[in-house]
């Protein structure tokens, strides 16, 4: 062995060995140990307050209701598949709400039709085609897209797409399906180029490698390898955006008009489940049957919420395992 | 040292399995009061869970079920009621060095003040203490309140063993120490590894058959979950140890 | 073997093809920014002739189609401070549970869908909860109170699941590394987890005040009124039990059901509401950078 002189601190030396280790005799106090068994406690109970809120919601909502779904008048059948909506009727006040969930139905499915394509486009473009800059850039312009509130949006379909709408298609009416559903595609954008991009992102870069390996353009490594790898995620980008156009509630109280009638065509006015809560809850008087109805419209919407968050999240929980 | 000492950690059969892939499968053995055990083995043997579940940290890791019996001083630790004293009596030295983002002072100061030491007295004596068993006194002594991960990596693998010496350890686990060090520095604190043995346990998890030839006084040859054997340093690394295994991995032939 | 690299028609249609894809994608990011910059822009220009230091500090007189949106701007204040002190502390320590306690149980898998279809509530319904649960049945009526309670619980999910995030960029190994000297989980979360998360749980939290300070719906039926007089520059002029204007509901309410407004309030309010908005999240990204730089590892 070679002798290299190398320069070491002085070791703890054989004197030291015996008292190298301190003795710790300490013990935690007992005021330090109680109050974290108590925030641990807390800690706990905040974690489940999740599930007792989301019951709460339900409970609550349907309680205002119930009364009606009880009462013996309540007919599902009438309630769900007639359009005949007649609250404020003396005489003969009838419940349908087809045409509100087909008002509903025309103005999410048209906005998702049109921001799809903008959207997941936006997101390929973010992950996939952008410089850094680009992409830091066009992110926090979504963020703010993302920010505007839904009243705002009502109020730029009312002011600036209302007369836009009638100038360029020769519309009668600016307050209708196409009003709506052009405002939801630009709010439930955001979303869906948020989650895309994540969905994206998941894909493993091997997969590019592979494919521009072989000689595919980056388009083709998008169309062929990306877009069916990502697929669930994308899928759940798209759905969440849907979840959010269906519960969206300002932007189409105040740009779709108030006709409640089935829609023949795009420039046609509606109204959706969630505009006729917001519009009519404050005329209608506590109690009544109209007031309760439309807590029973409140549980119905958050039905439909939950069958298309719940099935987003399972597409997502799809690409988390991977 | 003739006379078998007393036993400090008693492990019959254990068992563990993360889901539903077994990766222990039933070993016993026995790890004696102030000796250096050392424990070699090629990667995923499973050495880093066994430490793992010596200071029961594998109750952390999710889907891990531990079976059989381990002993500390005689006392099972699965049914001890203050799992930290245990963790306390047991240091343990990860492979990679972690600095804890905090100044280098509470870095060591960390674990008594958990356990509830407060005079400041009684803290300054006991860093300065700890920093000069791991070798790393001299260089931090006037920055003490830098950052503990501004460190480099060799000062950061000594750092983690001063917070391991900081309770007062009666164990001290190492699990693969070395590797992300120089070998000056491993020098050093292989030094103070002969220091502290005199006092407490040192159980050595390492990939490095000379390190364990060098610093240990019994080695046991960890494969696949099973024990391949296990014996004095005089046997396992001569040209006769009791298994053709161990001579084949301790020669470098296979592993 | 030259033939392998000179550009043949193929290979021209491939680059064309390429160009054409990025360029449509391109396109695609850059319609929804247009939209945003030019509808903003508008929106600016049409307001311009009443935006001033006034319009903010005054009080909307002359059945609102006069006047400035103090009371409003107020309401809202009250209502996003008081939302937010009820969902943040909740929120966090829900995230805590989730990211440091939970074990893979049904449990948790139960809380994690509970928070997902919380996040999914339609605004509407949240309303109908806050005035089933809090104005009814509590008893407390439609009051700030009220509204704040229902904006907390609307927030309580986004704040969850960002704190989450934020406790999960603390590296696994500084935890492991506190258990093994014998720390309780609670002293790892206190000393090391939570004070290098603060960064990204502010970050979510001012979010969540842009938010709270746009939402319409769920104040609509629970506190928030078309019109209520209250003293000009007075802090404190609304109390917990009082109904309160708000700047969205202003917005609404001028929009609708105000006949005769002049062209530019509207638009004013809807600059002054957006204005609030963008700038609170300006601060959040702001603070997102600053904190960012002061990384410790």
């Amino acid at each position: 062995m070679t002798q290299t002189t190398v320069q070491l601190s002085p070791s703890p030396t054989a004197q030291d060995g015996a008292e190298l280790l301190l003795p710790t005799r300490v013990k935690r106090r007992f005021s330090e140990i109680v109050a974290e068994r108590a925030i641990e406690a807390l800690i706990y109970v905040c974690g489940v307050s999740a599930i007792l809120f989301v019951f709460g919601i339900f409970f609550f909502v349907f309680r205002e209701g119930a009364p009606y779904v009880f009462g013996g008048e309540f007919k599902p059948g009438e309630f769900l598949f007639s359009t005949k909506w007649y609250p404020t009727s003396v005489s003969n006040a009838r419940y349908g709400v087809l045409a509100l969930i087909v008002g509903t139905f025309s103005v999410t499915a048209l906005a998702t039709f049109i921001a799809v394509p903008f959207g997941l486009g936006a997101a390929v473009f973010v992950s996939e085609f952008s410089g850094n800059k680009g992409r830091e850039t066009l992110k926090i312009l979504i963020e703010l897209l993302a920010a505007i509130p839904s009243v705002v949006w009502g109020f730029i379909g009312i002011s600036v797409m209302n007369p836009l709408i009638q100038d360029v298609f020769h519309a009668p009416v600016g307050l209708n399906v196409l009003n709506g559903a052009l405002l939801l595609a630009l709010m439930s954008v955001p979303i869906m180029v948020s989650i895309g991009e994540d969905a994206l992102k998941a894909v493993p870069d091997s997969y590019r490698e592979a494919a521009l390996a072989m000689g595919a353009t980056r388009w083709q490594m998008v169309y062929r390898v990306l877009i069916p790898a990502a697929k669930n995620g994308l899928l759940a980008a798209v759905l969440l955006g849907v979840g959010r156009a269906v519960g969206e509630t300002m932007a189409v109280l105040m740009a779709t008009g108030h006709a409640i009638n089935i829609p023949h065509s795009v420039f046609d006015p509606v109204r959706t489940l969630t505009a006729t809560i917001a519009a009519e809850l404050g005329e209608a008087s506590a109690g009544s049957p109209h007031y309760r109805v439309l807590f029973i419209i409140g549980i119905l919407l958050f039905t439909i919420t939950f069958i298309v968050n719940l099935t987003a999240d399972l597409a997502i929980r799809g690409i988390r395992k991977r | 040292m003739s006379e078998p000492k007393q036993k400090k950690i008693e492990v019959s059969n254990l068992r563990l399995s993360y889901g539903q892939k077994e990766v222990i499968h039933g070993i016993s053995f026995d790890i004696r009061q102030s000796e250096i055990f050392a424990i070699i083995g090629p990667a995923q043997s499973a050495k880093s869970s066994l430490l793992k579940c010596i200071n029961r940290t594998i109750d952390f890791v999710p889907g891990a079920k531990v079976r059989g019996g381990i002993k500390v001083d005689g006392q099972d630790v699965s049914k001890m009621k203050n799992v930290y004293e245990l963790r306390r009596k047991i240091g343990m030295v990860a492979p990679l060095p972690v600095g804890l983002p905090l100044s280098i002072y509470d870095n060591v100061a960390f674990a008594p003040r958990a356990a509830g030491m407060r005079t400041k007295a009684a803290l300054d004596t006991l860093v300065e203490r700890c920093l000069t068993q791991a070798a790393l006194w001299d260089e931090v002594k006037d920055r003490l309140d830098s950052l503990g991960t501004k460190l480099s990596g060799g000062q950061q693998q000594r750092l983690t063993i001063a917070r391991a010496l900081s309770h007062s350890p009666e164990v001290l686990c190492l699990d693969e120490f070395s590797i992300a060090i120089d070998p000056v520095t491993t020098m050093r604190i292989e030094e103070v590894l002969k220091q502290l043995r005199e006092k407490i346990t040192i159980i050595l998890v390492t990939n490095l058959v000379q390190q364990a030839r060098r610093l240990a006084d019994r080695t046991m040859f960890l494969w696949n979950g099973e024990i391949v054997e296990l014996g004095t340093n005089d046997v396992m690394f001569s040209d006769k140890p009791a298994s053709r295994q161990t001579y084949e991995y301790v020669n470098g032939i296979f592993g | 073997m030259a033939a392998l690299f000179t550009e043949t028609a193929a290979t021209r249609r491939k680059r064309l093809t390429e160009r054409l894809a990025q360029a449509t994608f391109g396109l695609m990011a850059l319609a929804l920014v247009v939209p945003l910059v030019t509808i903003v822009a508008y929106l600016f220009v049409q307001a311009w002739p009443l935006l001033s230091w006034e319009f903010l500090t005054s009080n909307p007189i002359d059945g609102m189609r006069r006047g400035g949106i103090w009371s409003a701007f107020l309401g809202t204040i009250y209502l996003v401070t008081v939302s937010l002190c009820v969902s943040a502390p909740i929120g966090v320590l829900a995230a805590v549970y989730l990211n440091e306690y939970a074990e893979d149980n049904w449990l948790t898998r139960m809380i994690n869908l509970a928070v997902v279809n919380l996040a999914g509530v339609p605004s509407i319904v949240h309303a109908l909860f806050g005035l089933g649960a809090f104005v009814l049945f509590a008893g407390v009526g439609r009051s700030i109170i009220a509204a704040s309670l229902t904006l907390a619980i609307m927030t309580l999910p986004v704040i969850i699941a960002s704190t989450k995030e934020s406790l999960a960029s603390v590296p696994r190994s500084f935890r492991e590394a506190c258990w093994n000297v014998g720390a309780t989980r609670w002293q790892t979360i206190r000393r090391i987890v939570l004070p290098n998360s603060v960064s990204g749980i502010l970050t979510g939290v001012i979010l969540q005040v842009s938010r709270t300070a746009g939402e319409t719906a769920p104040i609509m039926f629970t506190g928030a009124v078309f019109f209520k007089k209250i003293p000009e520059g007075d802090v404190f002029a609304y109390s917990l039990t009082d109904q309160c204007m708000a700047l969205s509901m202003h917005l609404y309410t001028v929009t609708t059901q105000v006949t005769n407004a002049p062209h530019a309030l509207p638009y004013a309010i809807a600059v002054a509401l957006l204005g609030t908005v963008l700038v609170v999240n300006a601060l959040s990204i702001g603070t997102r950078v600053y904190l960012r730089s002061r990384k410790k590892w």
